[in-house]
């Protein structure tokens, strides 16, 4: 019998440990697949954040290392220097990359580093327990704004998918989301063309994957789902912010 | 063996890490080694290697992190604060147990301080300053041909104990002129050989076993046990790194310790109080750590004080009491704030100790 | 040969750093130990730029910072008024006498008035001054062999350079002692 479905080699064999609901394990999947469907799997090189995925290598069946807090494209671009024919990637979330490591993914992109990066945009520090993350929505509420998050108190949600796209570095930026199975099948698209403009040599490519965090959003995984299409899609557009064409 | 060259301190460093096998720098411009990133710019690419020029020191210490755990060699260079900044970095390369090269060419402080010379990371430097049970080997050279030496072997000890090393030189040594004789340049490890040569490095995993550079333990036996096999190593890094050089011990009345330039400040002193009819000795460690308390029990009966000479508030005092046991007093000779001592100042400063001490 | 200890002060611009360096150069060629130190440290305020350079014909260096000098040389006013002291009694001071008209104020010292710059102008090239004073220091303590000296100078003025070895050579040999 010919079989239809087969889990990919590009995860190990074991469960994660991230909460029910939480869309880190479809992203995780999405990623892995991908470097899998392309044979890329043997030369693959990620490096994993602080927060939540700072396990991802428990669970990526690909050379990995960790990055401090924030550092991680640092990290990926020193592994670049020494390794300059093989496939790197950063897994970050927000609080990770939009705000303790602000700086060096700026500088990252605006190097045109050849590297890829995934951002995990939840909204929310899942690790440390549901604090307010640089991208938490106005009014969203989290541990450190009980009632919600005002301008007043602690300013405006950071785009990071428009912010980088002002930079002339970057070669392709796409935001997408895992809240349906359309939305899915798009972000795999999204980060198959990451890893295309990686190997052309284009430059940096970003793929923004707006996420869920239902543990600390407080919401059972499919309101989660909604919450997301409903709050976070009509704050941070989808789509291709800058485009790169493979040949 | 080379012709000698006179060489400014920064660029024969640098020179000499290139020579030693290194081929990638990360670094941030910092005074007073700034000469370093610029040589390294101009040099690299001419030499099979790679210069970056970061945002942040954070950005350098952790670029190198990639390049270490990725199997390259990796040199770093900045001055006391950047070096600050760097710890955390470190922390994390002893944790993942990733090699790189460091230098810090140091100055004053607290704070901004000055960009004169100084000794005032001595804590800095051999007390961690990143979070976490870990230790780096620090060497401070005294002379030009010293660092050359040991910033050409630097890269191989990091290899071999998959750990950072640091060189301390100050802010004076960098500025200066001394010739010197450079090693012949080693090979380079390419990133073909580096499945091979360094097979725990992330390379893909292709080459067979897959591989993951980390310093997260999240279960405490296994973290404890990962410090422990940190610890195993460093005992043998303490056996096989310590450095020191002893002079006039056996029957000096009045022994300097001093590292770095101050250690020839204190030759001069030696020699000018001998003159006098005074006998002095000196210790000069090399590696301030695993920082050479032996040396202290080659102190002979005669030694009636043991006088630290140090650009910072008596920041090694500590150590020298701890090797010096009691044995006899323990003094202080020092400037801070960029402020030089000359030898004579330490002749006349040794002479008043002496007479408290007789 | 006992440790000879020079120290050179101008202002920027006057060639003082390049003075110390062709010292150091020819005394590495001659198998001395030597060290040249820039300005840095104490002697840095005063708004001139100086130079250490110490020469140990037969054992390493032991100090490239010093307290008193066998040879100073000071190419401008505020150079002579900070600088003079460190002279060491019985030394040599060497005053540029073309834009230091003041005399030197000490009666244990050895004083030559050297006017650089009017002799690198009769030469040709006012550039030269500091050659000039390089000569005079030699001719009254010839701590490095000339021919050391001409080797350096011979590799400093090359390619674009090589239309000024000449003067320089010459440059070196405008003054005469009294």
């Amino acid at each position: 019998m010919k079989p239809v479905f087969t889990v990919t080699k590009g995860m190990l064999p074991v469960s994660t440990s991230y909460c029910p609901g939480c869309t880190h394990g479809v992203a995780h999947r999405l990623i892995m697949e991908t470097l899998d469907e392309m044979g890329l799997l043997g030369k693959a090189l990620g490096v994993a954040p602080i927060g939540c995925s700072v396990v991802a290598h428990q669970f990526m069946n690909v050379d990995m290392c960790e990055a401090a807090h924030g550092r991680a494209p640092a990290v990926a671009s020193g592994i670049r220097r020494v390794h300059p024919d093989k496939v790197v990637f950063t897994y970050q979330g927000d609080g990770d990359l939009a705000s303790i490591g602000m700086g060096e993914i700026v500088h990252a992109a605006a190097r045109g580093e050849k590297f890829s990066t995934f951002f995990i945009n939840n909204g929310i520090y899942g690790m440390t327990g549901g604090q307010m993350a640089p991208t938490t929505l106005i009014g969203q509420r989290s541990t450190t704004s009980v009632d919600g998050r005002t301008r007043e108190q602690a300013g405006m949600p950071l785009k990071i998918s428009e912010l980088l796209a002002t930079l002339d570095g970057p070669a392709y930026i796409e935001r997408v989301a895992l809240d349906s199975p359309a939305h899915i099948r798009a972000a795999k698209k999204a980060i198959r063309k990451a890893f295309e403009v990686q190997l052309a040599g284009l430059g940096f490519s970003f793929v923004e994957i707006l996420s869920t965090c239902p543990t600390n959003w407080g919401l059972t995984p499919p309101k989660a789902m909604e919450w997301l299409r409903e709050n976070m899609i009509a704050y941070y557009p989808l789509g291709v912010y800058k485009d790169a064409e493979v040949k | 063996m080379g012709e000698k060259v006179l060489m400014k301190g920064n660029e024969a460093f640098a020179e000499a890490v290139i020579r030693g096998g290194c081929r990638f720098y990360f670094g941030y411009p910092i005074t007073p080694q700034s000469e370093i990133p610029e040589f390294m710019s101009r040099e690299l690419p001419k030499r099979g290697g790679k210069f970056l020029q970061a945002e942040s020191e954070l950005g350098a210490v952790n670029m190198a992190y990639g390049c270490g755990a990725a199997g390259g060699r990796g040199f770093i260079s900045s001055s006391s604060p950047g070096i600050a900044l760097m710890q955390e970095g470190m922390s994390f390369l002893c944790g993942a147990e990733v090699p790189v090269t460091i230098l810090n060419v140091s100055r004053g402080g607290p704070g901004i301080g000055s960009i004169q010379p100084g000794q005032a990371d001595y804590n800095q430097v051999t007390r961690g300053g990143g979070n976490g049970d870990y230790k780096i080997p620090v060497f401070a050279p005294a002379s030009i041909q010293e660092a050359v030496d040991i910033l050409y072997e630097a890269p191989e000890i990091a290899d071999k104990f998959r750990n950072p090393v640091m060189v301390l030189a100050d802010g004076l040594m960098g500025q200066m002129m001394e010739p010197v004789l450079l090693p012949e340049p080693k090979p380079e490890i390419t990133s073909a050989d580096i499945p091979k040569v360094k097979p725990w490095a992330i390379s893909g995993s292709e080459k067979g076993e897959r591989s993951v550079v980390k310093s997260l333990r999240l279960q405490p036996e296994v973290l404890e046990a990962h410090v422990s096999h940190l610890f195993e190593k460093y005992a043998v890094m303490e056996k096989e790194l310590e450095r020191v050089e002893c002079e006039g011990l056996e029957d000096a009345e009045v022994v300097f310790v001093a590292f770095g330039t101050m250690a020839r400040l204190a030759r001069e002193a030696m020699e000018l109080l001998e003159a006098d009819g005074i006998k002095a000795g000196l210790i000069r460690p090399i590696s301030l750590w695993p920082y050479p308390y032996s040396a202290f029990e080659k102190l002979s009966g005669k030694t009636k004080v043991v006088v630290s000479v140090e650009l910072s508030m008596g920041q090694m005092m500590q150590d020298i009491k701890l090797g010096v046991l009691g044995r006899c007093p323990v003094k202080l000779i020092c400037r801070t704030g960029g402020m030089l001592p000359t030898s004579l100042e330490v002749v006349e400063k040794t002479k008043k100790i002496l007479e408290e001490v007789r | 040969m006992a440790t000879n200890k020079l120290f050179f002060a101008g202002s920027g611009g006057q060639g003082v750093l390049t003075m110390g360096q062709m010292i150091t150069y020819a005394a590495m060629y001659a198998d001395m130990n030597a060290t040249w130190l820039p300005s840095y440290g104490p002697e840095m305020r005063g708004g001139t730029a100086n130079c250490t350079v110490v020469i140990s014909p037969d054992k390493p260096v032991s100090c490239p910072l010093i307290y008193e000098a066998d040879n100073v040389v000071v190419m401008n006013l505020p150079s002579l008024t900070k600088f003079e002291s460190l002279v060491k009694p019985g030394g040599n001071l060497f005053v540029n006498s073309s834009l230091i008209e003041q005399k030197a104020s000490r009666d244990d010292i050895n004083v030559y008035y050297v006017p650089a710059n009017d002799i690198a102008i009769e030469l040709g090239n006012p550039r030269t001054a500091n050659t000039v004073m390089l000569g005079a220091l030699l001719t009254v303590a010839p701590v490095v062999p000339e021919e050391k000296i001409y080797k350096i100078m011979e590799k400093t003025f090359s390619g674009r350079k090589a239309h000024l070895l000449d003067i320089n050579k010459t440059a070196l040999h405008a003054w005469k002692p009294e």
